[in-house]
């Protein structure tokens, strides 16, 4: 999916694309309910206008061979995507694996409102983060879990 | 400013690619294309409309409608865009067309590899001009079409006689379209 | 040859019909869920992913459901989902290295940075029927946890190639082939090897391995890893030209290490077999790395004959749904074939029977 960039807005300099890449990865882990339910807690989104989708298809996911080596094709996921225009012309894109399409388009004006500055901090305190949060308190359920069935090896000599 | 492409993707691309169906099975005849987009300039809607509904992520496009155009198609078809006409799957002239014998023309063994041309012109108009007549026509069908090259007629000939190799060729103008597929013949009226 | 008969619509709606009473079993009892299937028969889930390449948990657990538990009609009613969507474009290739661990282990190093991760795994289980499962069951008490680490648990082929112990994987991002969209060709590279073997049927994969281990090729493997747990899916959309994560998959991989005893140019030195699947699938993820090893023999400079060895019998026979569609097409009307073999098994017979009498 290399190429030029049609349908961008100037992203600026690269912290913003830093910090556009995180709320985007934010936002394709997290469900609709939930985004929707981080939406209640701030003043209305800006009105868009739907530029594509949300329309549902499919992703070729890659491997390496050998984990590090030249890339194959695994196999095939869903993805849904949308892309969306604010009034004053900002373009929001959205892709999240999966099949839901209210998600995309939240994600997708999300992804437009969050690049005007002067709504992104609140934005970012009022839904991004808590989803972040959230997140990382699942994954961090997970890592513990797994760290309780890690093996302490302890040899011969130790039991005498 | 990116606009959008079609209204409804799904059932409105259907319907373009039923109005082109119909011109294809009946050269000559005008049709209409009912919910067309609203392409970025100098792009009107039944060519847009038209490679919205056949150009994807597996036929590369030429166009030369400028870099508005390029992006708008790519963003909403998917299409990769080919470097020259002759590479392409699907190619649309706004402007001067490049020669049908530029372009795809496919093999003996796989002919449907040729490209198909989008010509978008200044008028279409139905039961006057060019002399059509081959599959579909039970007779003839009349076309008078504004704004073609002068020595189209010439051209066509030519990839005609190339049968079954050669480019097909679909006329477009504000939001009405005719085709003239390969096997059509073409006689000034 | 196959001719159209007509007139058999009215016994295929009550053949359809009874099916999906069938599908529903006693009423008396409470419906399956989709969601159900999903949660609790994940591996199922898994396997329909694999197989029939296309990773969505809730559309492989449908599938399952309306296949009445048949995995290989499962499979098959995903494939021929996906074909109704739109390509967007592909991944970058999957950061396996930084994957969040669920499951871990090294078969050739007992003490290895990141340490032996059992996760929930079905092995040291006694493999006796719990019968506790049959009854109307609690909730099992919440997995117990402890302190994670951070450190990030290193590859077991990086630790060896740190030694040059390791043969090297070919660097490189050259479009792979795709056999979604180009058929099969032969000699086929190690990526498309990989993307069939990928899809492959894991009961045929499972003994094409065991037939490496038996003496049907020459493989003396060691696990040198499993590891299983979530990656992040990345893409680069055109039309934002930087990556963005898309979500995150589970994925098992298995690195297969071999002894490979040098050639002319090469010294003696390990070399990889490697497995990857969609979702937790351990088993499938082990024999692909067998037979990955396997197909690599003439690459290698080794002896070819066993069948797990030769890639056109591999790789034109791993693909269940391709394997039973052809399989099943038998059930078809073959009246005609069937006539002109009739005739002449008579032919042949009276020739023998007006023979034997002179």
């Amino acid at each position: 999916m290399a190429g030029p960039a049609p349908g961008s807005t100037p992203a600026g300099p690269d912290p913003d694309e830093a910090a556009r890449r995180r709320w985007m990865g934010v936002l394709a882990r997290a469900g609709a309910a939930e985004i929707a339910a981080r939406l209640d807690q701030v003043p209305p989104l800006p009105p868009h206008r739907r530029l594509r989708g949300p329309e549902t298809g499919l992703v070729m996911a890659r491997g390496r061979q050998g984990g590090d080596g030249a890339p194959f094709n695994l196999g095939e996921m869903t993805v849904t995507r949308c892309s969306v225009r604010l009034e004053d012309g900002t373009v929001g894109h959205a892709y999240v694996a999966g099949r839901d399409a209210r998600q995309a388009e939240l994600a997708a004006m999300l992804d437009a409102a969050l690049q005007d500055p002067t709504r992104r901090d609140a934005l970012l305190a009022a839904v991004i983060e808590p989803l972040a949060a959230a997140q990382a308190a699942a994954a961090a359920r997970v890592a513990a879990k797994a760290a309780a069935t890690r093996v302490q090896f302890f040899t011969m000599a130790n039991m005498r | 400013m990116m606009r959008a492409g079609f209204a409804d993707p799904v059932l409105d691309a259907q319907a373009c690619f039923r109005a082109v169906l119909e011109a294809m099975a009946r050269p000559g005849r005008v049709h209409r294309v009912a919910a067309p987009p609203e392409p970025p300039a100098p792009l009107a809607a039944a060519a847009a409309a038209v490679l919205l509904t056949l150009a994807d992520a597996d036929t590369p496009a030429w166009l030369d409608a400028g870099a508005g155009a390029e992006a708008w198609l790519r963003f909403h078809a998917g299409c990769p865009l080919a470097a020259s006409p002759a590479q392409a799957g699907f190619v649309l002239a706004c402007g001067a067309p490049p020669r049908l014998a530029a372009l795809a023309q496919g093999t003996e063994e796989e002919p449907h590899r040729s490209a198909t041309l989008i010509l978008q012109v200044k008028a279409l108009e139905p039961g006057a001009g060019w002399r059509l007549t081959g599959p579909g026509i039970e007779r003839e069908h009349r076309l008078l079409v504004e704004g073609m090259p002068p020595d189209f007629p010439a051209q066509w000939a030519a990839n005609r006689a190339g049968f079954p190799c050669g480019v097909d060729v679909i006329l477009c103008a504000g939001d009405r379209l005719a085709a003239l597929p390969r096997t059509t013949a073409l006689e000034i009226g | 040859m196959y001719v159209a008969v007509k007139g058999g619509e009215r016994a295929i709606e009550a053949a359809h019909a009874w099916l999906a009473e069938a599908r529903r079993g006693d009423p008396a009892l409470p419906e399956l869920s989709v969601a159900q299937v999903e949660e609790q028969l994940g591996l199922a889930v898994d396997r329909v992913m694999a197989e029939g390449a296309c990773h969505d948990r809730g559309l492989a657990a449908l599938a399952i459901k309306q296949a009445r538990g048949d995995l290989i009609e499962a499979a098959f009613l995903l494939r021929a989902y996906r074909t109704t969507l739109p390509r967007f474009g592909a991944s970058l290739p999957l950061e396996t290295g930084a994957m969040r661990i669920r499951r871990r282990i090294s078969a050739t190093y007992k003490d290895l940075p990141g340490g032996q991760v059992l996760g929930p795994t079905f092995d040291y289980t006694h493999r006796l029927l719990d019968f506790a499962l049959a009854a109307e069951g609690e909730a099992p008490a919440p997995a117990p946890e402890a302190p994670a680490e951070a450190a990030t648990m290193p590859r077991v082929t990086g630790i060896l190639a740190q030694e040059g112990l390791m043969q090297p994987e070919p660097p490189g991002d050259a479009e792979p082939p795709d056999l979604t969209r180009q058929p099969l060709s032969f000699p086929a590279d190690r990526p498309l090897r990989l993307q069939a073997l990928a899809r492959g049927d894991e009961g045929f994969l499972l003994a094409l391995g065991y037939s490496t281990q038996r003496g049907y090729g020459n493989a003396h493997p060691f696990v040198g890893e499993i590891r299983m747990g979530e990656v992040a899916v990345e893409i680069v959309p055109p039309e934002l030209g930087f990556p963005i994560a898309i979500g995150e998959i589970t994925v098992t991989e298995c690195q297969m290490v071999n002894q490979f005893a040098g050639s002319k140019t090469e010294p003696a030195q390990f070399t990889r077999g490697y497995g990857l699947v969609f979702g937790h699938g351990e088993r499938k993820a082990m024999a692909m790395a067998l037979v990955d090893r396997s197909l690599r023999a003439r690459e290698l400079g080794e002896e070819a004959e066993a069948p797990a060895q030769s890639e056109e019998f591999v790789l034109y026979h791993c693909d269940n749904v391709e394997a039973t569609g052809f399989v099943e097409h038998l059930k078809l009307p073959h009246y005609v074939d069937f006539q002109s073999e009739l005739e002449k098994i008579r032919q042949l017979r009276a020739t023998a029977l007006r023979e034997a009498a002179e």
